[in-house]
């Protein structure tokens, strides 16, 4: 059986699941529930200065996908509502309790020196493990300079994230907005305050819908709305090129993968892509936390098949893939291959191609019977008619063997600045 | 009333023969439980449940359902704006191109039309639910909506409808949407044709019949006259001279003799009029039905016959069908769920003779028989016996012509004894068109509809061209 215990900027779990800091991880109560259902780690929900915020009543908005519930999911929560010193006390007993599983603290205050160190010593004295700076919330808190309004600005990433190192003993995780251009300037920010590591992503900006009868964005707080921030499923993919890219930039930097992430698979990726653990929070809010029992021997049942013993021997093996598209072989060529007797004849692939790509397949009748036909010829290898087909391994993309070399744009003929270096 | 020995008889309302020996008695089971047993079969699906059931719709190109469908419903389009909550579009994508999409969603053997043709099946057996989605659609529409459709403007011209069936009122509809000024001659006091006194009573609950010709009325200009039976109390040259044109929508008034010995005994009945008796009963509990049924033929009637007799509190009843189950007319389907009532199929025998006691039926010989090269049932001499307190017979409706004689010599050109028409539903008179049962074809309310739509644009044409 694989070996999933994890050493994450020195904070050590048994495996590399973490529930992210939000509702699951709000109080002790959750926390128990989360550690006995097996989960690695938590990131306690983010504290704050006393008093404690207010939140409103009408909290999430949902997206459903044909029928799917909470395809994306989006909060206009703030951070804990609890009196500091109630979590603390609980965060102390729970660390005591559960010596084995991670136990980091998210803290968000106001951006001084003052307030950082005064929240950083009685966070300490907890026993917790480490900590995470909440530089991500997008909504609520930014408007009073916090969260994502720190993090959108790369100085205060630097020196917020200097002060907790200067200030205290623990381990110091950024976690990072996705509300940004480029995510490596804050990735690299935070390195240069001392970080030990990077989590991401925070959620991202959104509204979710619209009530179109009381004409008001979701979710509703008596007949209004506001932006809240975005994650599930939907925001996978925003996350994995993020935590991707600075894999890619920053190597062997510490990163901890948030996003979507509900699966085993989900996590694998993650990881291949270069994350260190990887943090849960809407698949739990959505289905409990014993999903993390699939998650764990998932992984291990996929790590034993494929020969890896420990977390390390796959992490990061997708990056040195990741490329730039410059990079990529413009002389690869591969070709739709559609498997006749799977077919179910729906036709989604000839009409994807017909009207929205290259008329690449034509749709016949044989004896009455319909049939569609991959013409080579003008088939591009885009892979459009593979997504849209509904039956598993109907449609292949076939590579082609070619004699050519491989070639990249840099050396492309089409390349005007090869032509001019040509020239030159 | 007893029903005379010929090859074919005039299916009659209402003739029962009852003896005081025989079991045949109302009220069998409780009130409550007859009630649930004639309440909707299928009960319709939540939003939710449709919801998901929609996304199950591949929007397939050229999609295969769409084909299979008699009238040719845009099924794919009308899923997708279920799956969008655009549930007036989908009603409305339905009702454009069969105006009795209420209806059919509830008796179409989907099996075999759209539900049979879905990829779906291809890929795992399990094909969208198109029957019960538009169901979904078409509910919802009805509910909200008095009239979607709005009748044309008058053209002056009048078109006289025989027949207030599926294929007489579809016709009638799409002639006032273009604005025609209809009369229907219906021989019936109530309007619906096998939709109201034949379609079994747990497809089409709580008046439905009614309530959707209700519906399709309200679009206007279009005026029923009941108790109007041609040949009888009209005939086609009157109609031909006072209308424009005229369609006929007859149905088959028939139905086929066994011909045997014993036919007239009490206790032996048309299966189609007990099936009209059950579907007029307010309450169902008051009609009565034998201990032990056997009901002969193998087609819709003669499930419904059988299921019906059951859910009525039939103790023990026996379907016989002279050939194999890949030969009845019922679809597997229909067979099995005449089964899971309790329905007992019997193949390969045929009636030989019905035992009497007391003039009234006690039994039934059949003759074992076996299919010649041909597919034919032959008799093999050997037989059986079934007791019985009641027979329904059910071997099939025909169409009766007499209507369409005058001096003993039919006015028009007949085919496989149906009347002959082309592919636009016109008959061997210009001006007379025809369609739904009384015309060759299958014997389907989704076909009768089709029937009537094609002739309605036909004589629109004609009328305007
Ligand atoms: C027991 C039974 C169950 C069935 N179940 C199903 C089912 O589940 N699904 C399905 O798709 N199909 C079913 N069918 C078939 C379906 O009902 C018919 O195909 C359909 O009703 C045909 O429509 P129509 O308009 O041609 O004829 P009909 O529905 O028979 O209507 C004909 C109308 O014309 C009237 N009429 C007849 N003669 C005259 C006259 N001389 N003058 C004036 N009016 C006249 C009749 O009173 C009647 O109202 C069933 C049939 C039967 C008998
Ligand atoms: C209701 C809710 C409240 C959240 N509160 C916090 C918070 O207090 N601090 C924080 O760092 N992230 C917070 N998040 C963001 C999550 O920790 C996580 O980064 C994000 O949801 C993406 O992960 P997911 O796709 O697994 O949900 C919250 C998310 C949700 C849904
Ligand atoms: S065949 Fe099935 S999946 Fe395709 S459009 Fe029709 S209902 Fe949808």
């Amino acid at each position: 059986m694989a070996d999933l215990s994890t050493v994450f900027a020195g904070i050590r779990s048994p495996n590399p699941f973490w529930l992210a800091s939000a509702p699951p991880t709000d109080k002790a109560y959750n926390v128990v529930r989360a550690f006995e259902a097996g989960w690695g780690g938590v990131v306690w929900k983010t504290l704050g200065e006393d008093p404690p915020i207010v939140n409103v009543s009408s909290r999430y908005g949902a997206i459903s996908y044909n029928g799917v519930r909470v395809a994306g999911f989006n909060n206009i929560e703030l951070i804990t509502d609890r009196p500091l010193q109630v979590n603390l006390d609980e965060i102390r007993r729970v660390k005591r309790e559960w010596p084995d599983r991670a136990v980091v603290v998210s803290l968000m205050v106001p951006c001084t020196e003052e307030a950082w160190k005064a929240i950083l010593k009685p966070v300490e004295d907890t026993g917790c493990d480490g900590i995470e700076l909440n530089f991500g919330c997008p909504h609520g808190m930014s408007e009073r300079n916090m969260g994502a309004a720190v993090g959108q600005v790369p100085e205060y990433v630097e020196m917020v994230a200097a002060w907790c190192k200067q200030h205290s003993r623990m381990p110091v995780i950024v976690k990072l907005t996705p509300n940004i251009t480029n995510i490596l300037a804050p990735a690299r920010a935070a390195k240069a305050g001392r970080a030990d590591a990077v989590s991401l992503i925070n959620t991202v900006t959104s509204i979710t819908g619209v009530d179109l009868d009381r004409m008001s964005p979701e979710p509703v707080v008596d007949g209004q709305g506001t932006h809240g921030g975005y994650c599930g499923p939907a925001v996978k993919p925003i996350a994995l090129h993020m935590v991707g890219d600075i894999a890619r930039d920053m190597p062997g930097y510490p990163i901890s993968g948030i996003g979507g992430i509900a699966s085993w698979r989900d996590a694998a990726e993650f990881i291949a892509l270069g994350a260190g653990t990887v943090q849960v929070c809407t698949a739990a809010m959505h289905h409990g936390f014993r999903i993390v029992e699939d998650m764990i021997d998932g992984l291990s049942n996929w790590m034993d098949a494929k020969g890896y013993r420990t977390l390390d021997d796959f992490r990061g093996a997708a990056v040195k893939n990741y490329v730039h598209w410059g990079d990529l072989n413009l002389n690869f060529k591969t070709l739709a291959r559609i498997d006749q007797d799977l077919c179910i004849k729906c036709g989604l692939c000839h009409i994807a191609c017909e009207d929205t790509s290259h008329q690449a397949i034509a749709a016949r009748r044989v004896d009455g019977k319909r049939r569609y036909e991959v013409i080579d010829a003008e088939c591009v290898g885009c892979n459009l008619c593979a997504h849209v087909c509904p039956v598993d391994g109907c449609i292949s993309m076939v590579p082609q063997p070619s004699s050519l070399p491989r070639l990249v744009w840099g050396q492309h003929p089409n390349n005007p600045m090869r032509v001019r270096e040509a020239a030159e | 009333m007893t029903l005379a020995c010929a090859t074919v008889s005039i299916a009659t309302e209402g003739c029962r023969a009852v003896s005081d020996t025989a079991d045949i008695a109302a009220a069998r089971l409780p009130p409550e439980q007859v009630a649930a047993n004639f309440a909707d079969a299928h009960p319709p699906l939540t939003p939710h449940e449709a919801l998901v059931e929609a996304s199950r719709c591949y929007f397939c190109y050229d999609a295969p359902c769409m084909e299979a469908c008699p009238t040719g419903i845009d099924i794919p389009g009308f899923i997708r704006k279920i799956a969008t909550g655009n549930l007036r579009g989908s009603a409305l994508t339905i009702l454009e191109a069969n105006i009795f999409g209420g209806s059919c969603a509830r008796v179409c053997p989907t099996e075999i039309l759209c539900e049979g043709a879905c990829v779906r099946m291809a890929e795992e057996e399990r094909p969208v639910r198109i029957g019960a989605l538009q169901r979904r659609a078409t509910d919802w529409l009805m509910e909200h909506e008095a009239t979607p459709f709005a009748r044309g403007a008058p053209t002056g011209r009048r078109v006289a409808v025989v027949g207030a069936g599926p294929a007489g009122l579809s016709c009638a509809h799409r002639l006032a949407r273009h604005g025609h000024d209809v009369t229907v001659f219906e021989a019936r006091p109530k309007p619906g044709g096998l939709n109201e006194y034949g379609i079994a009573a747990y497809k089409v609950p709580e008046d439905f019949a009614q309530r959707e010709v209700a519906w399709l009325l309200a679009i206007g200009g279009i005026d029923i006259r009941h108790g109007q039976r041609l040949g009888r109390d009209f005939d086609l040259g009157t109609l031909r001279r006072e209308y424009d044109a005229v369609f006929l929508g007859l149905g088959q008034a028939g139905v086929r003799a066994l011909g045997v010995v014993g036919e007239t005994l009490g206790g032996v009945r048309n299966a189609v009029d007990f099936i009209a008796e059950l579907r007029q009963a307010h309450d169902k509990s008051a009609v009565s039905v034998g201990r032990r049924v056997v009901v002969i033929g193998g087609g819709n009637t003669a499930i419904d016959a059988a299921t019906q007799s059951r859910r009525l509190g039939a103790e023990d009843v026996t379907i016989v069908y002279r050939r194999g189950p890949g030969e009845m007319s019922a679809t597997h389907h229909e067979q099995e769920w005449a089964q899971t009532n309790g329905v007992r199929i019997r193949h390969h025998a045929a009636p030989h003779r019905l035992l009497a006691e007391g003039g009234h039926v006690s039994g039934i010989e059949f003759m074992r028989t076996k299919l010649d090269a041909s597919g034919r049932a032959v008799p093999t001499g050997e037989t059986f016996t079934l007791a019985a307190d009641m027979v329904l017979k059910a071997v099939g409706q025909v169409f009766v012509a007499d209507p369409l004689t005058a001096d003993g010599s039919l006015l028009l050109a007949t085919e496989d004894g149906r009347i002959a028409v082309d592919a636009q539903r016109r008959t061997s008179l210009p001006d007379v068109y025809a369609g739904g049962d009384c015309v060759a074809g299958v014997d389907l309310t989704v076909a009768a509809v089709q029937d009537g739509k094609i002739a309605a644009e036909a004589i629109h044409r004609q009328l305007m061209g």
